[in-house]
């Protein structure tokens, strides 16, 4: 019995470790990895649908230099250790050149541990500022998604010219919600800020009903919520149940046509930041990401039939910005790090990309638009 | 059991783990054996719990929680040697599996998978909420690696053969463990637990002692985990995961040593080989609890095994009765 | 004509003082623990039928929850008449709980409750691996019964939903308690609870009794998910913590007590709400796991002390 146990193992391990193959020939192998199933699903699926929709138009053109694209997405499932041996594999076994994603900031945090120590050019899709900082320990990390922190200064700053002060936030459990959570309360001083209550809800929560009571009784002037995905409509109807008459501000997490969808009549009159792909049309036609945001729109809703995402945003600007230093740089990883480095002015979906040395991330508050819910559709405001 | 015979098996793992260790050369295929070899150290205890006390565990990444967050904090947070945070974690996972069990194993019928079940979620939801602890929910990043004397083991290769020696080790703890008189009792304990109380075993107390054995491994793969992804996050010690070991356990063949390797293995390897998988991970993992439960409640191993065992009676005209 | 005097002021005093800022939450929480705290109870009572009629625990309830909820709010899509997305949902639940039963349950040679729980676990997981190819990961909702416009009870509201769902509880646990007491089928059913063989001995079939107590648990739960659809939105993922906690609920009542089952959801739903409002709103989920862990260490039958 103990030896068929021990045969059937070691034949499953030689199985196992026969299938594979990937060498470093004549395409520009890139990996990628992505949150396509899981809890984030709604980061990885778009992300990993526009990364294959670049390649697949740059290589119908022949390539980059002569060179086709050859990508190798996994999904890691929102799962941290599946995250990391995904990274390993790709630099072990697929010989990456570089690797977009991942889709979380826990995921990226461990990623980038192996691309680093490998020197691997790695271009995040997550939000976290401390994946690109500090700069001295990033020099070879790079991400497109805006930061927390930017969108909390969008925020700060609206509330500074509409004479609010005082705030209550409700911030999820996740790494999302926590990193927001940090901001808000890291950059209120700055803006001359008051946070004068805060109260925390699971992901999966139903019923914030309790936590908004609570900050009902606090004088509060507007409520911020920061969280992904369903729960952060339900908290616009549990206000609208409770009677709140002060305004409900979200996170840019909110910033989908589904959250309008799920929060209905309570999405009326909601405010967040938001990525300029969310209100293109509202651009003036000399804003050069408007051209940018129609065309991203235009192809993802044509090829994958449904609404395309800012989030997929993020991973759009990285493939194309990576092929625009490929074409430079070819399949020398320290000449692809230095050329991401160098990128200024790349007009992406989500913001303008001016990288430096200092600043692996590139963009500024500005790559932030204020929104409003307005008739079920979102408003430009500022 | 005869001498030569556990010679024999013990021989073969060695050397297999050596030659992997020398013939391949890419730190991929380590990185993946250094998590089969983890999952097999949570899966071994498991084990060794459903299969020789019928009880079974549905917050075992609780444990397994404990041991990386007790090695982690201490080591990248208070600089503690990895080697005492590592003793350290031992201790709290054994405490804490000690005061649910005691209760929980003095009642029959599975009220300790409801209590495992219970603190599982208590101690994710801790890990997360206690974010000036724990790093909450984005995690506890520079652990540092371990070192044997002075020798940092930091690549993949240098910790599988630490990792695979500590699999050894225990899996030989758990053989002779099974085999020894102790064991024979367990495995009478698990068919008719009065007839063993009749007979003068102490079932509650016995089952207390695998129970803690089951914790102490979860909590040792899971300070191993931490010096090796040098990061650790509380979604990878979530109800799921406790499922996950389940799937593994029950596919390897519960009161089976070597089915702890076998479920452990292939439930690791499996969705690496198959990309395509991923979409059906969850459907799989519940197929695989469902199917093998009804048709192969022995598990894999030794529903094969009983398979041969069914056909060589058949040729030779006996009976099973 | 005193009482009446001092009953008056009590009754003022009362209100008054829930006006106060401090008190003035407390009957917040308080409706909206009761109103998720029936949620629990009726999650309970699917756990409870099927452990008195095989005393084994069910985890996969909490899948029904979500399949009622969902399919109701699909069905709805191609016929908007909610009546009929309700009665649809219950429907079609029920039969994928008696197909659960006959294909995953009775086919087991060597049922053994350990063997039992974790086929129920892997039918959880299968259920939800399921749902999620069908209906993928997003979320989606389904109209309030009768509105969205809040009432008010003093200084707390109150949705019209949420008194649906306390209604409809109240309905279905004294229909459950007549079910079981009056009529012959449930009293099949109990005396099946207390002892198979003398039950089989007067001719009640185990075997269809199993069946029934599966079909109508599913029954339960899903009703429970498309009452609370409205509220909380359809997603593939929303039964594996309701059945968690449902579970919670069942123990800490009473598993196998309809009574036990309906005062540990309410007391759970009561719990959550005031730990949040109160103590923190981190640690809401953890109050559930807590009290399940402190009810089977101190007194392992539960409040009521249903059947063991």
């Amino acid at each position: 019995m103990k030896k068929i146990g021990l045969t059937l193992f070691l034949a499953g391990l030689a199985l196992a470790l026969g299938c594979g193959s990937g060498s470093k020939s004549e395409p520009y192998l890139i990996g990628g990895i992505f949150s396509i199933t899981g809890p984030a699903s709604y980061l990885g699926e778009p992300e990993r649908n526009s990364m294959e929709m670049v390649a697949e138009e740059i290589n119908a053109k022949g390539g980059i230099n002569g060179h086709p694209l050859k990508l190798v997405i996994y999904d890691d499932e929102g799962d941290v250790t599946k995250a990391r041996l995904h990274a390993e594999k790709l630099l072990q076994k697929d010989k990456a050149l570089a690797i977009i994603g991942p889709s979380i900031t826990p995921a990226s945090m461990t990623v980038l541990e192996v691309t680093q120590k490998a020197k691997m050019p790695l271009i995040s899709c997550a939000a976290a500022a401390g994946i690109t900082a500090p700069a001295k320990d990033r020099f070879w990390t790079f991400k497109t998604a805006q930061t927390d922190e930017m969108a909390v200064a969008r925020i700060y700053q609206y509330c500074q010219k509409h004479g609010i002060a005082k705030v209550a936030i409700l911030t999820v459990s996740s790494a999302f919600g926590v990193a927001g959570k940090v901001q808000l309360l890291a950059q209120a001083p700055k803006f001359g800020m008051e946070v004068v209550g805060q109260e925390v809800f699971a992901d999966k929560d139903t019923d914030m009903t309790p936590q908004l009571t609570k900050l009902r009784g606090t004088p509060a002037q507007a409520v911020i919520c920061w969280g992904v995905g369903p729960a952060p409509a339900l908290v616009a109807k549990n206000m609208k149940q409770l009677g709140f008459t002060i305004p409900l501000i979200q996170s840019h997490g909110a910033a989908s046509k589904k959250f309008i969808e799920l929060a209905a009549e309570a999405g009326e009159g909601i405010i967040m930041p938001a990525g300029k792909l969310v209100i293109y049309t509202q651009l003036s036609d000399s804003d050069p990401q408007k051209a940018v945001c129609r065309e991203y729109a235009e192809k993802y809703k044509a090829k994958f039939k449904v609404a395309e995402s800012s989030f997929g945003g993020y991973a759009y600007d990285a493939e194309r910005m990576l092929n625009q230093v490929l074409a430079k740089a070819g399949n020398d990883q320290a000449k692809i790090r230095a050329e991401l480095e160098g990128t200024k002015n790349f007009v992406g979906v989500s913001g303008v990309f001016n990288m430096s040395p200092e600043d692996h991330n590139g963009l500024t508050p500005e790559a932030f638009v204020m929104v409003k819910i307005h008739n079920g559709e979102f408003t430009l405001i500022d | 059991m005869r001498f030569a015979g556990l010679l024999n098996r013990w021989v073969i793992f060695a050397i297999a783990v050596l030659a992997l260790a020398a013939g391949l050369d890419n730190e991929y295929y380590f990185t993946l054996l250094n998590f089969i070899g983890i999952h097999t150290l949570l899966v071994v205890g498991l084990n060794l719990l459903l299969g020789y006390a019928g009880q079974i565990s549905l917050g075992h990444a609780a444990f397994f929680g404990l041991g990386a967050y007790a090695s982690g904090i201490l080591t990248a947070t208070y600089g503690v040697n990895p080697w005492l945070a590592l003793l350290a974690g031992l201790a709290i996972s054994g405490l804490a599996a000690l005061l649910i069990g005691i209760p929980a194993l003095k009642l029959r019928g599975y009220y300790l998978a409801m209590a495992t079940l219970g603190f599982g979620i208590i101690v994710y939801i801790v890990l997360n909420e206690a974010s000036h602890l724990t790093g909450g929910p984005s995690g506890l990043s520079g652990i540092p690696s371990l070192s044997l004397a002075g020798f940092p083991l930091n690549t993949a290769r240098r910790l599988y053969l630490l990792i695979w020696l500590a699999v050894g080790v225990i899996l030989a703890l758990s053989a002779n463990l099974v085999e020894s008189r102790t064991g024979r009792a367990l495995r009478a304990l698990h068919d008719t637990e009065a007839a063993a109380e009749s007979l003068g075993v102490d079932t509650a107390r016995m089952k207390l002692k695998i129970f803690i054995w089951s914790a102490l491994y979860a909590s040792l793969a899971g300070s191993l985990y931490a010096h090796t992804l040098n990061f650790i996050a509380p979604a990878s010690f979530g109800f799921m995961f406790s499922i996950k070991l389940v799937t593994m356990v029950v596919l390897g063949g519960m009161a089976s040593i070597w089915g702890s390797l076998l479920g452990a293995g292939v439930l690791t390897v499996l969705p690496e080989v198959l990309t395509a998988f991923h979409d059906f991970e969850v459907i799989i993992f519940g197929a695989i609890l469902m199917v093998v439960m009804i048709f192969l409640p022995r598990g894999l191993v030794r529903g094969l095994m009983d398979l041969r065992e069914f056909r060589r009676y058949k040729r030779e005209g006996g009976s099973l009765v | 004509m005193k009482n009446l005097v001092t009953d008056y002021w009590l009754l003022a005093t009362g209100y008054w003082l829930l006006t106060l800022p401090i008190l003035a939450p407390l009957l917040q929480y308080f409706i909206s623990g009761l109103t998720n705290g029936a949620v629990y109870a009726l999650i309970a009572l699917g756990f409870g039928i099927i452990y008195n009629a095989t005393t084994i625990i069910n985890f996969a309830q909490g899948e029904m929850v979500m399949l009622g909820a969902l399919c109701a709010i699909s069905i709805y899509h191609l016929i908007p008449s909610l009546p009929i997305a309700f009665l649809g949902g219950v429907i079609i639940v029920s039969l994928v709980g008696l197909l659960f039963e006959r294909l995953a349950l009775r086919p087991v040679q060597d049922p053994a409750p350990i063997t039992l729980i974790i086929i129920t676990v892997g039918g959880a997981v299968f259920i939800k691996g399921v749902a999620m190819l069908i209906w993928g990961k997003e979320a989606y909702p389904l109209p309030a019964f009768s509105g969205d416009a809040p009432l008010h009870l003093g200084p707390a509201t109150i949705l019209p939903q949420n008194l649906w769902v306390l209604g409809l509880t109240v309905v279905l646990v004294l229909a459950l308690e007549a079910f079981f007491r009056r009529t012959l089928v449930g009293k099949a059913m109990r005396a099946t609870a207390y002892n198979p063989r003398a039950a089989r001995l007067v001719g009640i079939a185990a075997g269809r009794m199993v069946q029934l107590s599966f079909g109508l648990s599913a029954a339960l739960g899903a009703g429970a998910g498309i009452l609370i659809a409205p509220l909380t939105l359809g997603v593939y993922d929303m039964g594996t913590m309701l059945g968690l906690k449902g579970f919670s609920a069942a123990i800490i009542g009473g598993l196998g007590s309809l009574l036990g089952g309906v005062l540990g959801g309410l007391l759970l739903g009561l719990a959550e709400s005031f730990t949040s409002g109160l103590i923190s709103s981190g640690y809401r989920d953890a109050v559930a796991f807590l009290l399940l862990l402190v009810v089977l260490f101190l007194r392992p039958q539960g409040l009521v002390g249903g059947r063991q």
